[in-house]
């Protein structure tokens, strides 16, 4: 398509949609992950000390929950189907190895989570407390356990392991699952993306706490939003310290894997050793080399090596060394996207850990905090480790451009050859549609639902055992 | 048995469990603006599926999985080639699934308008959109040497495929209200009933003129006795729900659908995805496959976790097993 003066192929719409429809895909996983183990936690403290406060918070945040993991389901199921609808050479090249985990994720980890979360929304007069507070666990525990399949399956393309590839069909075959499944790239950006989720989970309680700390200060559930700001502030917390630790570890790995994604990541031109951290970096427009900085001596072959003098190779070094070794080409990713992408990362990440800290500061020793801009920034604060999320996997896809199997497949090669622009233009057009209508109606009912606050449980009789009055309400009904 | 022979019926297996256990799911969905006659009523339909909808739908997402893991040829292919119609499943599904759980957020008469019409279009897209794939998918595609899909969206649209499309839906709609009759008391079971065998009727007369075609283009023994059975349940199921018999009627409906699509892979095998240009662009159980490898590593996770996930689910469905009607459904 052409126009503009510029061109359009089919090739850089599904990118696009692939972009688009996993970054909001996965606005609502981090939730999903992190929130499913806190209401889990919530519902356990109430079944351990029968505080009604507990049982109050693990309904409210439950809402909020199920508000949000309805999109989720939804939206993956685009995720499985856009492989072979957009991504069909790459589905064919890579469908014995990257199958497996989708299949075993499917089989293992979503009816899991699926089966049991209806058990759980439906379940409260139905099942025996036990039973029920055990829904929550295993839709929680299947969540988290789709997250490591699905991770095993993209280490492969950041780092693939455990193939060959067959010199007559040109596929990359499986030869050691326990390989891919304990591939280093995946050990570590598990606990990294669990540690983000749950910074996502965490900041959500505090801000739903914090603004009825603040707005209803002489309610009668105080004390229970008081508990839910300090239960997420905490988890902030310690899930930042684990974002920051698995990350660095993280960091390591990819310089051995991904040299180029380091490099991309701090717009390091020409090879250093020792490399200073890039504080910010303005480069030529063609990319190739850097007009402005400001740096921090050392700290890059820290990050990068774990040696402060370690070597820290540059992206012109790097790009010549990759086109001998796979022919001419570009084998650099966009360095803007990736050095302010992995920027953006650590800094949204980092301001949800100070609000943190700030709103544990200001309830010390049961005082109250009032300061309407405390407030303001702890509404934002869900806000900001969502986009650290985003970034961290705009990042982390980006920086492995142009491949799409690293060193394996060039993306541009892993397109569908038989569908057409006219085709994937309708397909993303119509996923923009719905999903921006569906973002805005979420987040009016996610809002509604947080403002409403805790619910009144004399609305709710306590269950009791099933044979009584055949004619009583459902507990729960859509 | 060859590891892939146990993956093609593993597949099926999952398409079949999936039309089975969403088959109900867009049944109801199709019949909410028939069945239900105002907000309650409505919210009865609803919560019938309420608790099992979303572990149903897993169903797809297994079979999709399996397709790739199993016959990675075969889920690049169909899944570029039938690239609209998927497209307008993906968006149904999103618009269903959506508003089941946002539905009753609001008490706005205009909200809960939308949402029923998304439960209904959203449930009656796929119901027809299925028939049409696995028609197509019976009856070939054009297909380059490569596999390639080389046709466009009008090969999909032929009167066959459309045929498919409609017994689909029609067997969706009975098995639903079949379902319903079942899951209710009240009314609104005895409406559900008296619809089910009506439509059952209609039902039975395109199933199978949709079976008699299928096993001209495609034919093998086991395929025939399996379309038989196929349409004898189907007609015991209805002669239950006429003497109001909702299990044996529910039994029947659902051994149908299993039967029918039984019916098309016993037919469609050892291919997969015929190929109506290049020859050999045919996919089969051989030529799509992963390497033993991998089949076998997916064999022993199906062996360990299918039981498993059958009992969970079955469970499910006896802890949900109480009839309900207008007076469980909560004020609020």
């Amino acid at each position: 398509m052409k126009g503009w003066g510029f061109q359009v192929d089919a090739l850089d719409v599904a990118r696009w949609q692939f972009g688009v429809t996993t970054v909001y895909h996965f606005l609502f996983v981090p939730l999903t992950i992190g929130l499913s183990v806190l209401v889990a936690i919530l519902q356990t403290l109430w079944h351990r000390t029968g505080n009604e406060r507990y049982l109050k918070l693990t309904k409210f945040y439950g809402k909020l929950f199920l508000i949000n993991f309805a999109m989720g389901v939804v939206t993956g199921i685009v995720q499985e189907f856009q492989f072979g609808m957009n991504w069909s050479d790459y589905s064919r090249f890579v469908g014995d190895i990257f199958g497996a985990p989708l299949a075993i994720e499917a089989l293992v980890a979503f009816f899991l989570e699926s089966t049991f979360i209806g058990l759980w929304i439906f379940g409260w007069d139905r099942l025996p407390k036990r039973l029920h507070l055990a829904s929550i666990w295993a839709a929680a525990i299947g969540t988290n356990l789709s997250a490591y399949f699905i991770l095993a399956a993209n280490s492969f393309m950041q780092n693939p392991v455990g193939y060959r590839i067959n010199p007559d069909t040109g596929r990359a075959e499986l030869t050691d699952f326990l390989a891919v499944l304990t591939n280093k790239v995946a050990l570590i950006t598990f606990p990294h993306t669990l540690a983000g989720a749950f910074l996502v989970a965490g900041s959500l309680v505090v801000a739903v706490g914090l603004y009825h700390v603040i707005r209803n200060r002489d309610s009668t559930d105080t004390p229970a939003y008081r508990f839910a700001t300090k239960f997420g502030s905490w988890v902030v917390l310690i899930s930042s310290a684990l974002v920051v630790i698995t990350g660095d570890i993280q960091g390591k790995i990819m310089t051995e894997v991904q040299p180029m994604k380091m490099a991309a990541a701090e717009g390091l031109y020409t090879t250093e050793s020792p490399a200073s951290f890039s504080v910010l970096t303005i480069g030529s427009l063609d990319g190739s080399r850097e007009i402005f900085a400001i740096k921090i001596p050392y700290l890059l072959s820290y990050l990068g090596t774990g040696d402060p003098n370690g070597t820290v190779h540059g992206i012109n070094d790097l790009q010549a060394q990759y086109a001998s070794q796979y022919g001419a080409g570009s084998y650099t990713p966009i360095i803007p996207v990736t050095y302010w992408s992995f920027r953006f990362m650590i800094a949204f990440g980092l301001a949800a850990a100070a609000i943190a800290l700030l709103v544990l500061w200001t309830q010390r020793k049961g005082r109250t905090p009032t300061s309407r801009w405390l407030l303001r920034a702890g509404l934002a604060m869900p806000v900001l480790p969502l986009l650290a999320n985003s970034f961290g996997w705009i990042f982390t896809e980006m920086g492995r451009q142009p491949w799409i199997v690293f060193g394996e497949m060039l993306t541009r090669d892993g397109v569908s050859r038989s569908v057409s622009l006219t085709e994937v233009l309708t397909s993303f057009t119509a996923f923009t549609l719905i999903y921006a209508t569906l973002a805005v109606i979420e987040v009016k009912l996610l809002l509604r639902y947080a403002r409403a606050g805790v619910p009144d449980l004399t609305d709710h009789p306590e269950p009791t055992d099933d044979s009584d009055d055949a004619e009583r309400p459902l507990a729960f009904a859509y | 048995m060859e590891l892939t022979t146990i993956w093609f019926l593993l597949v099926a297996v999952l398409f079949t469990g999936y039309f089975i256990l969403e088959g109900f799911d867009f049944g109801v969905g199709m019949l909410l603006p028939v069945l239900g006659r105002d907000d309650r009523e409505r919210r009865v339909l609803i919560n019938t599926i309420g608790p099992v909808w979303d572990g149903n739908e897993v169903w797809l997402i297994t079979a999709g999985g399996a397709m790739f893991a199993a016959f990675p040829e075969w889920y690049a292919t169909l899944f570029s080639g039938f690239y609209l119609p998927l497209l307008l499943i993906l968006l149904a599904l999103i618009a269903r699934g959506v508003a089941f759980e946002y539905r009753h957020k609001r008490p706005e008469t205009t909200w809960k308008r939308r949402w029923d019409t998304a439960i209904f279009l959203g449930s009656l897209i796929p119901a027809i959109l299925w028939g049409v794939a696995f028609a197509n998918i019976l009856r070939g595609v054009p297909l380059d040497a490569d596999h390639e899909y080389v046709g466009d969206l009008l090969n999909l649209l032929n009167p066959y495929a459309l045929l498919g499309g409609a017994t689909t839906a029609a067997l969706f709609l009975t098995h639903g209200a079949v379902f319903i009759a079942l899951k209710t008391v009240g009314d609104i079971r005895h409406r559900a009933r008296t619809l089910a065998v009506r439509l059952g009727a209609g039902t039975a007369v395109l199933a199978v003129a949709f079976l008699t075609w299928t096993l001209t283009i495609r034919s093998s023994t086991t395929a025939t006795v399996l379309a038989a059975g196929a349409a004898l349940a189907l007609l015991a199921g209805l002669a239950a729900a006429h003497t109001r018999r909702e299990g044996w009627a529910f039994t029947g409906t659902a051994v149908a659908i299993a039967l029918a699509v039984a019916t098309l892979f016993a037919a469609l095998f050892p291919n997969l995805l015929p190929s109506t240009g290049d020859p050999t662009g045919t996919l089969t159980a051989s030529n799509a496959a992963s390497t033993p490898y991998t089949l076998k590593i997916m064999t022993w996770v199906a062996v360990v976790f299918t039981p498993i996930v059958l009992a969970y689910q079955g469970w499910t469905y006896w802890v949900f097993r109480k009839r309900i009607g207008v007076a469980h459904i909560p004020h609020h």
